[in-house]
């Protein structure tokens, strides 16, 4: 048996969380510092997986598997593919970051504690290990090869965040301090009861899963791994209407976290009223798992009704683009915007999974990892901008530019990559996938081309409100620039979005064979050109293919 | 090596930016000379070109692969050919120039790092976009313009006018990126492939329908970078910028990179004609409604602004014209990068000497206090309106005459209006220069409201005791690149059209076939000469002779539809953005309300439900007792008759 | 006799005491009425047993009354301990369970 590193990169977050609850009320800076160093090894242990992955290997990789419920056919399986791969190494990335942006933001809870000589209520260190067990949790998602050991910790990790949006806020409403507290447990339990329903759904097709396993394969089982062997070779059959109805199942569970329109509404609410560094934590990372699963999940284990739902779907994904924007347009809230600017992108990403091209699914994964980059360095700045002010209206602020030049220029370079400027890395994912939606579907890929002037539109309209223009307020005459801790947390965002989008390459290298995988478990094939040009043929020549106009 | 020419300014631009206030006082000569550096190796590479046979010119480079996924092959990689190189040399060599007028036209501004930063930023994104091999990298190069744009544009951005203008560059400039990342999406589904070379060279076997498609996608990209008719708006407030660059990117450089990417995919629309033509009068259009609007503004670089315009469309159409017309187009370009580019810089000259004034109508008079200014800006007046044996004549005539050798009615409706568009050149430019250097020094007495836009106040500082400005000559740092661009002025056309020099160079990128004008070219030219008289001839007679108003006069209708850009701005706001601010704000409702309120509905519904079902716990034991037994019979009974069943 | 008179019985006294607990007030006649039911079932499992000839019926029916005895104990407890708090023995009265 060779070394369980899947299991101890999850591990050690979880390990490090409860180290950081235990730790005494009044070392809170230690609590701190302790979950930063659990934070940076899990980063580095994550590294390791991802240079021990090899792309050109088997589907998936480092797999552990251990007998767990053996009952009901309940494994305890971990195995990456390169989806996983890169997803586990965004999250490990992104946590430090959050850890550090959030650095402060337990102190006022804490202040508090110590005014009411409360020792057993410890914020600060509550606030760090919570972090780290949604950590934990959604590292072990994205490993799962397991359906049911996959459901379990899809819904723990609900358990934590509602914690970490109820418990801890920014202090920053424009309603006072008491209706801020009522608008954020509205938020902790709008997002909790959403998700809850939207899982219970899917425990639902979990056990209709297992039902049909038994059912086809004599023994039941949750095995990712074994379930698309029996899918491929015929053993696993299921009715047309059942695999739809189990689709729906799963389905409806990832667009609730995703999330899709119409069922975005908590997103908004829970990114307003939480702290930055946490709606960082819940767009860049908590929501990935959401269309992480569909990738995995619902395309490999239920291709006919996936193709079935395309039309639907593909629709859904259209309206989230245009309405996300458009709405992100009309927001006065900066937290809010950003937050239905990640509802147009988490549009592009379900339209790039459901285009079922290479180019569609490649780049939705890109897209994963380089929204969750940009999404980060965007609100990690606006949250710092508003812990500034105090304020989270877009109208309390003008002229900030002139003030704070390094905290209005890492602003922007957010704001850029969030109108995927090329360059910078979300312009490889978005590119990518309109390619390959328009490859199939034409008419939807000049559709969500829209979507990217209107970015610009509410990301420039941001800009201009906070930043430019004369200083209007005495508040921001005296604004202070971005501290070291601070533009510590964001250049390294910067260099990435930089980096990756200059060179792309070690990225897509382990993402692609996982891709071509997921294609081949739905039975699609890249359309071929018309026309495709002789010195290109390169990679994919097949004699069949030079027939020209193959429209299907 | 070619890599080098991108990678030169980008490293200025990134050392500028990180390197703090330490770079305060020494950023702009670093940025300067990281200028002048790639111009040495552009130059440099342009020798050793001049060396090879005209066939085996084009170098290519490839630095290693962007974007590899499945079936889709994107690569950092640079073609340099005949085309490219034409622009390698005008980007930065004018680009040199202008850093260097910057230093002094800049000496006071406290953001000075940060400008020069955004010049060699800009350098870098123009030269990536001239020597990218296939259209994606392309498209880096093309939205990095339009970033560079956007920062320097909007550089004194404490001003809301220039924050706005920024934006809405940007914006409109966004809609033109999505034509082109269309155009790469049906490239890439027709041929496999978006690297120049193998799709150019395919071009001819894919259907019309599919060319005609990438070319009306691409015509809308170079419409809106190179602000022709309907996304042209957005170059007049891109004046807000500092003068330097509405010389360099808005008149010199970026705004012609639409003609570049018309040339460059020249076998695409060969294959088009219907694109072709929408192209042609997207051009006709553009260069009457730029040369009508430059008649009508007051500002000085508004007025120099609609002449870009206009003169941009005389190159998209010899672009749209085909093989008899790319290398007028980018003959002209080259023509007109240097006299637009001096005639800007003398605009700022002139501004700086007269406190920031931009309004010709308070100027006058001030070649006897700008003698060097007063001879460039001559010397570039000149040149546009296309005086015999300066640049802009040859550029300009061939252009006509190619024009006239479409054919056809066509032909003869395009050199009409190429000839119309030649006299009011002559009309706006004559009136800019008298208006500026001749008659009465209009700038010594206080201004007074306009009776154009009575309600607009007059500005703060001139309430109180109004002081006259003291018009001086530049410093030599600002007047040295204005007389070099104006040796360019008047001697690049002549050098270029010495034995066909100029498009001989540029055959075996872009073609070149003789036009059949049915008119000969001593005619055409003929009339070219009439028109300039005719053109300079009223302008005198309305600006000259008269004094002219210190005040503008209401005009007739045409003047004050061109002084509001012919109205597309109020359409705009009409359709655009009052339309799109309706439709925003009736989302954010439906979203509160119908989306989030059909939640809360059902949150709400259970709640209630739930508030009905808690009242059958009412605590009374007996209660509870009926219920159980009847829950009991109710068992039984069921027990029962599904027994009998 | 045959046993199923028995049985007619029982149900009989089960009817008697369910009305019973549904119909009064007072606690003790409740829980009165519950140890009639109980003991019609008793009633009930005797007769069965006696009818099919087997033994089990009986050893539950006297299961049953143990666990009856036991409930006696607690039962009167809690209504003794009702009546001295709150003065009344009547069900009614004792509705804290609601919210």
């Amino acid at each position: 048996m060779s070394f369980p590193l899947l299991t101890v990169t999850a591990a050690l977050p979880a390990v490090g969380a409860v180290a950081t609850a235990a730790v005494p009320a009044a070392r809170r800076t230690a609590a701190k510092w302790l979950a930063l160093l659990v934070s940076l090894a899990t980063l580095v242990l994550a590294a390791v997986v991802l240079i021990r992955f090899d792309p050109d290997g088997a589907r998936y990789q480092l797999t552990e598997s251990h007998a767990w419920i053996s009952d009901f056919g309940v494994r305890y399986e971990l195995g990456v593919d390169g989806i996983g791969a890169a997803l586990m190494a965004l999250t490990a990335l992104l946590i430090p970051f959050v850890i550090g942006a959030g650095w402060h933001d337990a102190d006022d809870a804490d202040d508090r504690a110590d005014e009411q000589a409360n020792r057993r209520w410890r914020p600060t260190q509550g606030f760090f290990a919570l972090i780290l067990a949604v950590e934990a949790m959604v590292l072990v998602s994205f490993a799962a090869t397991d359906v049911f050991l996959f459901y379990i910790f899809f819904e723990a990790m609900l358990i934590p965040m509602y914690f970490l949006i109820g418990g801890f806020g920014d202090r920053a409403h424009a309603a006072g301090e008491e209706e801020g507290a009522k608008q954020r447990s509205y938020a902790a339990v709008k997002f909790l009861l959403y998700n809850l329903a939207g899982g219970l759904v899917m425990l639902a097709a979990v056990i209709g899963l297992f039902v049909v396993s038994a059912d086809s394969l004599g023994q039941g089982t949750f095995s990712l791994p074994e379930l698309l062997k029996a899918r491929a070779s015929g053993d696993l059959t299921m009715a047309t209407s059942t695999e739809r109805w189990l689709f729906l199942g799963f389905f409806v569970a990832f667009a609730i976290k995703a999330p899709l329109w119409p069922l975005h509404t908590w997103l908004p609410n829970a990114m307003g009223e939480s702290t930055a560094p946490v709606a960082v934590l819940i767009t860049a990372v908590v929501d990935k798992v959401g269309t992480f699963a569909m990738l995995r999940f619902c395309l490999g284990l239920f291709p006919e009704a996936s193709s079935w739902a395309t039309p639907v779907v593909l629709g859904l994904a259209l309206v989230s683009v245009l309405y996300g924007a458009l709405l992100a347009v009309g927001q006065r809230d900066i937290k809010r915007l950003v937050a239905y600017a990640s509802i147009s992108h988490f549009g592009f990403i379900i339209l790039g999974v459901f285009a079922m091209t290479s180019q569609g699914q490649g780049g939705a994964t890109l897209y994963m990892v380089f929204h969750g980059i940009s999404t980060a360095a965007l609100m990690l700045v606006a949250g710092f901008l508003i812990s500034r002010r105090g304020s989270r209206l877009i109208a309390d602020y003008g002229g900030v530019q002139k003030v704070a030049p390094v905290l209005a220029g890492t602003f922007l370079i957010g704001g850029l990559a969030t109108l995927s400027l090329p360059g910078l890395a979300p312009f490889v994912s978005e590119f990518l996938v309109l390619v390959g939606t328009f490859e199939r579907y034409p008419v939807a890929g000049i559709i969500a081309t829209v979507g990217i002037i209107l970015a610009a539109l509410y990301v420039l309209v941001l800009y201009q409100r906070t930043m430019t223009g004369p200083i209007r307020r005495p508040e921001i005459e005296k604004m202070p620039d971005l501290k070291v801790r601070e533009v510590a947390v964001v250049a390294p965002l910067v260099a990435l979005l930089l980096f990756l989008g200059v060179f792309p390459k070690p990225l897509t290298e382990i993402v692609n064979p996982a891709v071509e995988h997921t294609l081949s478990d739905v039975q699609k094939k890249d359309p071929k050109p018309q026309h495709p040009v002789a010195e290109h043929a390169g990679s994919d020549d097949k004699p069949a293919g030079h027939g020209g106009g193959d429209h299907e | 090596m070619i890599g080098l020419l991108v990678g030169v300014p980008l490293l200025g631009a990134a050392v500028l930016l990180l390197g703090g206030r330490r770079l305060d006082r020494s950023g702009h000569w670093l940025a300067t000379l990281l200028a002048a550096v790639s111009f040495v190796i552009g130059a440099v590479l342009f020798a050793s070109m001049l060396g090879e046979d005209a066939e085996s010119r084009a170098m290519h480079s490839k630095l290693f692969s962007w974007v590899p996924v499945e079936g889709f092959q994107a690569d950092m990689a640079f073609q340099l050919d005949q085309l490219s190189m034409t622009f390698v040399l005008l980007i930065t060599g004018v680009g040199t120039l202008i850093h260097l007028y910057s230093v002094g036209y800049m000496e006071h501004d406290p953001k000075r790092r940060r400008f020069f930063a955004y010049l060699n930023l800009f350098l870098a994104a123009m030269l990536l976009l001239v020597l990218a091999d296939n259209f994606l990298l392309l498209y880096v190069g093309w939205e990095g313009v339009g970033l560079a744009s956007y920062l320097l544009i909007g550089f004194w951005q404490h001003k809301p006018s220039a924050a706005t203008a920024a934006k809405k560059a940007f914006l409109v400039n966004r809609v033109g990126d999505a034509g082109l990342a269309i155009a790469i999406f049906l490239m890439f589904t027709t041929f496999g492939t978006f690297a120049f070379a193998p799709v150019l060279s395919a071009a001819g076997e894919a259907s019309e329908g599919k060319l005609t498609a990438i070319g009306l996608m691409l015509l809308l990209a170079a419409c809106g970078k190179s602000a022709q008719v309907p996304l042209q708006s957005w170059l007049g407030d891109a004046m807000e910028g500092p003068t330097p660059v509405s010389a360099l990117i808005h008149a010199a450089t970026m705004v012609t990179a639409g003609v570049y990417l018309i040339t460059r995919s020249g076998a695409i629309f060969n294959g088009a004609p219907d694109a072709q033509l929408v192209v042609v009068i997207v051009g006709a259009v553009t260069l009457l409604f730029g040369a009508i609007v430059g008649c009508a503004k007051d500002d000085i670089k508004k007025a120099l602004a609609g002449s870009t315009m206009s003169q941009i469309g005389y190159m998209i159409l010899a672009a749209g014209l085909g093989p008899i017309g790319y290398a007028f187009a980018i003959m002209h370009l080259v023509t007109h990068g240097f006299f637009k580019a001096g005639l800007f810089l003398g605009a700022g000259s002139v501004m700086h000497g007269m406190n920031d004034e931009v309004d010709m109508r308070r100027y006058g008079g001030l070649r006897k206090h700008m003698p060097v200014t007063f001879v460039t800006f001559g010397l570039g007046y000149l040149a546009i309106i296309g005086f015999p044996g300066l640049s802009g004549f040859f550029s300009k005539d061939q252009i006509i005459e190619a024009a006239f050798g479409k054919g056809g009615t066509e032909g003869w409706i395009l050199g009409a209006v190429t000839l119309l568009g030649a006299a009011i050149t002559a009309y706006y430019m004559t009136r800019v220069m008298l208006m500026t250097f001749f008659g009465e020094e209009r700038w010594r007495k206080a201004p007074t409201p306009s009776p154009a836009e009575p309600d607009v106040e007059p500005a703060a500082e001139t309430r109180g005791a109004y002081a006259p400005p003291h018009p001086h000559e530049s410093p030599k740092i600002m007047t040295i690149p204005m007389i070099v661009l104006a040796f360019g002025s008047v001697f690049a056309g002549g050098l270029f059209k010495a034995g066909e020099s100029f498009v001989g160079w540029l055959e075996p990128v872009t073609q070149f076939e003789h036009g059949h004008s049915p008119v000969s070219a001593t005619a055409v030219t003929a009339a070219t000469i009439v028109a300039l008289v005719l053109g300079v001839g009223a302008a005198y007679l309305q600006y000259g002779r008269k004094p002219v108003p210190a005040l503008a006069p209401r005009g007739s209708l045409l003047t004050r539809a061109a002084r509001r850009d012919l109205l597309q701005d109020d359409f705009n706001h009409v359709v655009l953005v009052s339309g799109g601010t309706h439709l925003t704000r009736s989302l954010v409702y439906v979203d509160n309300k119908v989306v989030d309120g059909a939640v809360n509905g059902t949150a709400a519904s259970f709640g209630g439900l739930s508030g009905r079902l808690r009242r059958l716990q009412n605590g009374f034991a007996r209660s509870y007792a009926v219920s159980m037994f009847g829950g009991a019979a109710v068992l039984i009974a069921a027990t029962l008759l599904m027994r009998a069943v | 006799m045959s046993p199923i008179n028995y049985v007619y019985l029982a149900a009989l006294l089960f009817t008697i005491g369910a009305a019973g607990v549904l119909i009064r007030r007072n606690a003790i006649v409740v829980f009165m009425c519950i140890e009639l039911m109980l003991n019609a079932a008793n009633l009930t499992l005797v007769a069965f047993s006696r009818m099919h000839g087997n033994l089990d019926g009986q050893i539950m029916a006297f299961f049953v009354m143990v666990v009856a005895a036991a409930e006696v104990v607690v039962g009167l407890a809690i209504i003794v301990m009702l009546y001295r708090s709150r003065h009344s023995a009547s069900v009614d009265d004792a509705s804290l369970m609601k919210l």
